[in-house]
């Protein structure tokens, strides 16, 4: 006992003057233990650096707290970000340091065509600059259940590829005696801003917001009304059943109780988990009649971004921590463990040499979604207030389901009153 | 006559010494904060504080030409007065009750307090998980009634399930200080009545009831204080607000717009206008229903 007790006391003495360096994350479960270990990694694999992550909470709760410790000056070296975050981070310039910045700084050759365009091109400043590091990105995929497929009489290893197929496949599954044939996790990101993407027509003007802040919301397009019009038909019938904001609905598809649904990527490692029946993924039905789809998805997840005003010496460790994430091999593990994207290109193509896309059929629909060729309409979304104007999507789309509202009706408000938050954004960070 | 008991300080700086210590208090959480929430609302800046600006009253004009935060004042309305005439009557009645029993008392008692040490949002998952469509027990039941209970598409629904929830968490503070109340009345008076031939029900609307009223009237001020500030957590977690907007009451956008979603001038602005409906509020209770209590 003692002596395990000196040991220990004599390995952890730090070698001298190690660099500690903060990460404030919001990964749980399976995803924490994952930012650990590869923080162990990174920290076994030198000695002037010390990678301390801490979980903070959700990705809205860390973000709080960082602000909040912001403006004590105590602010953590890395922040892990959500997406709808990304334009909050962009416009406080005096509180992040581009990554682009750092690596350069501290003599990495950094290079932004290495990454999956969509990836890249949403983290990156009109100007060119890639501002925080793409971490963990994900997108929205379509999951059905073979099972109650089978017992609707419908082609099990065929998904509906068009969203005329999912009314039809819907109707049989009801008719089969299922009480929710689809549901739709996070509705805003999946029915309207990956919708737009995977159609090719803008969601927001000014290329979605990545172009400029005095962009202007776009979902009142005839083939958006068409679309949640064809929603709130089929919620009559009772073929799509609403089931909350969120993720909450992706229990109701793990418990067999809904048999298609559209969320995250992410969302695999849960049912390969937990589901007692065969599921399938496949990717985001579309509207055959519309020119250019599909096209590609947007992302969703997280990166990470430097936080300003902290030590020299302190911002090589993070360049060095950021070079150990980009290799391909550690990338590669990451994608394979978490269901997350690879977010290189030459981390994907390692992880197909290594065969784990034939071994786990489906676990490539969000890399081939992700990896066409993206246009000015399908780069990304990045608008500011965009967690208010998420809100506000979900406020009017549920109007439609309750039967309160018409598509055109509530699509109109998400453009005005989206847009008065857009507004305000625009003036607050000029 | 009783003669007049005051005590008279022969120094001029001891009164204010042995103020201070409360002084202080109330000026670093009450004061300070409110300054800054009025300093705030007047601002609008970006999430880390980097960049501020004046704009005056803009933030008030947002909120003002926002349909939806107009709505947010009848939901909160409905919400409160729910919360509040529900949450004392049923309070009363335990407390009532609890108050006859001989045998065991203490038991219930400590059942009825319970709840109080639930966290509001603990309390809100809760009632949620109880009360959601595909996987709650309650719901379950509801549905073999033959009742389509729905709150994530049905308002009424929605209120029903959060005013549950609100009131549940506030029964054992009220339960507490009725039941307080209660055995603060002289027995002697209720043996009297009871004598007399005064049957309970009689005995308590015309004994002790009226001997109840400043603790109601306490009750009463709290539980719309609750009402207004303390029920964000029980909204996010049960209903989010929704659906649509139906059971956004104001407090609950100040908590969201500003903890979710970092706007701060358009959250801070929200709580000055919170902060002038309650003093209002408290205004009109002690002008008015004051005047109905007796101490």
């Amino acid at each position: 006992m003692a002596i395990a007790a000196i040991t220990a006391a004599a390995f952890s003495v730090p070698a001298q003057a190690q660099t500690e360096i903060q990460w404030w994350h919001s990964m749980t479960a399976v995803n924490g233990e994952w930012v650990n270990d590869l923080a162990k990694e990174f920290n076994a694999s030198q000695k002037d650096y010390k990678i301390m992550p801490t979980f903070k909470g959700t990705y809205d709760e860390s973000m709080t707290a960082a602000v909040a410790a912001f403006r004590a000056g105590n602010a953590p070296h890395i922040l892990q970000v959500f997406e709808v975050g990304t334009a909050t981070m962009m416009a406080s310039k005096g509180a992040v340091v581009p990554v682009g910045k750092v690596m350069t700084d501290a003599g990495y050759k950094f290079d932004p065509k290495v990454y999956i365009p969509a990836v890249a091109g949403y983290y990156t400043s009109p100007a060119g600059q890639m501002l925080s590091f793409p971490f963990n990105s994900s997108t929205t995929v379509f999951y059905y259940n073979k099972d109650a497929f089978k017992a609707a009489g419908l082609d099990t290893e065929k998904a509906p590829a068009t969203w005329a197929e999912v009314a039809l496949a819907a109707a049989k599954l009801k008719a089969s005696g299922h009480k929710c044939p689809i549901s739709l996790s996070w509705q805003g990101w999946t029915q309207l801003e990956s919708f737009s993407a995977w159609h090719n027509v803008e969601f927001a003007s000014k290329q979605n917001g990545l172009a400029g802040l005095d962009a202007r919301m776009k979902v009142n397009t005839p083939l958006h009304i068409r679309h949640i019009e064809n929603l709130a038909n089929m919620a009559k019938q009772g073929l799509f059943v609403y089931k909350g904001r969120g993720n909450v609905p992706e229990a109701s598809f793990v418990s067999g109780e809904c048999a298609m649904m559209t969320t995250s990527s992410g969302f695999y490692g849960n049912v390969k988990k937990n589901a007692k029946f065969a599921f399938g993924l496949a990717p985001l039905p579309y509207y055959q009649d519309v020119p250019g789809a599909p096209q590609n998805t947007v992302i969703g997840g997280a990166s990470l971004w430097v936080m300003a005003g902290k030590k020299a010496e302190e911002y090589k460790g993070i360049a060095k921590f950021f070079d150990f994430l980009s290799k391909p091999e550690v990338q590669s593990a990451s994608h394979k463990r978490t269901g997350y994207l690879p977010i290189t290109t030459a981390a994907y193509q390692l992880t197909e040499k290594s065969g784990f896309y034939k071994e786990n059929p489906g676990t490539d629909v969000a890399v081939t979604q992700m990896v066409r060729k993206v246009t000015d309409k399908s780069r990304g979304i990045r608008l500011g207030n965009y967690v208010q104007i998420r809100a506000i999507e979900d406020e009017e789309l549920e109007q439609v389901w309750a039967g309160k509202k018409t598509a055109k009706e509530a699509l109109d408000a998400i453009v005005k009153r989206g847009n008065e938050q857009l507004e305000r954004f625009e003036k607050a960070n000029k | 006559m009783a003669t007049e008991k005051r005590v008279v300080f022969k120094s001029a700086w001891l009164p204010w010494v042995l103020l201070a210590p409360q002084v202080a208090v109330i000026a670093i959480f009450f004061f300070w904060p409110a300054a800054q929430a009025l300093l705030q609302s007047v601002q609008q800046s970006d999430a880390f504080g980097t960049s501020v600006q004046f704009v005056g009253l803009e933030n008030f004009r947002n909120l003002w030409n926002d349909e939806s935060y107009l709505e947010s004042f009848k939901t909160t309305a409905v919400f409160s007065s729910l919360v509040a005439v529900l949450g004392l009557s049923l309070s009363l009645t335990l407390a009532i009750f609890a108050d006859r029993v001989v045998r065991g008392s203490g038991l219930y008692r400590t059942f009825l307090i319970w709840p109080y040490a639930v966290a509001p949002a603990v309390a809100g998952v809760l009632w949620l998980f109880m009360f959601a469509p595909s996987i709650g027990i309650v719901s379950y039941g509801i549905r073999q009634l033959g009742m389509a209970w729905d709150p994530l598409l049905n308002s009424n629904h929605a209120m029903a399930l959060i005013v549950m929830a609100a009131v549940w968490k506030q029964i054992s503070y009220n339960f507490l200080f009725f039941l307080a109340g209660l055995q603060s009345i002289p027995k002697s008076l209720i043996e009297a009545a009871a004598m007399d031939g005064a049957r309970p029900w009689r005995r308590f609307w015309t004994i002790q009831f009226p001997l109840l009223s400043p603790t109601t009237f306490f009750l009463l001020v709290i539980n719309i204080v609750y009402a207004f500030f303390d029920t964000f957590a029980i909204v996010d977690a049960a209903t989010k607000g929704g659906p649509g907007k139906d059971t956004a009451i104001l407090v609950y956008k100040v908590y969201f717009d500003g903890f979710k979603a970092m706007d701060l001038g358009g959250s801070a602005a929200q709580s000055v206008v919170l902060m002038v409906i309650v003093v209002a509020l408290t205004v009109v209770q002690f002008r008015f229903v004051e005047k109905k209590v007796n101490y």
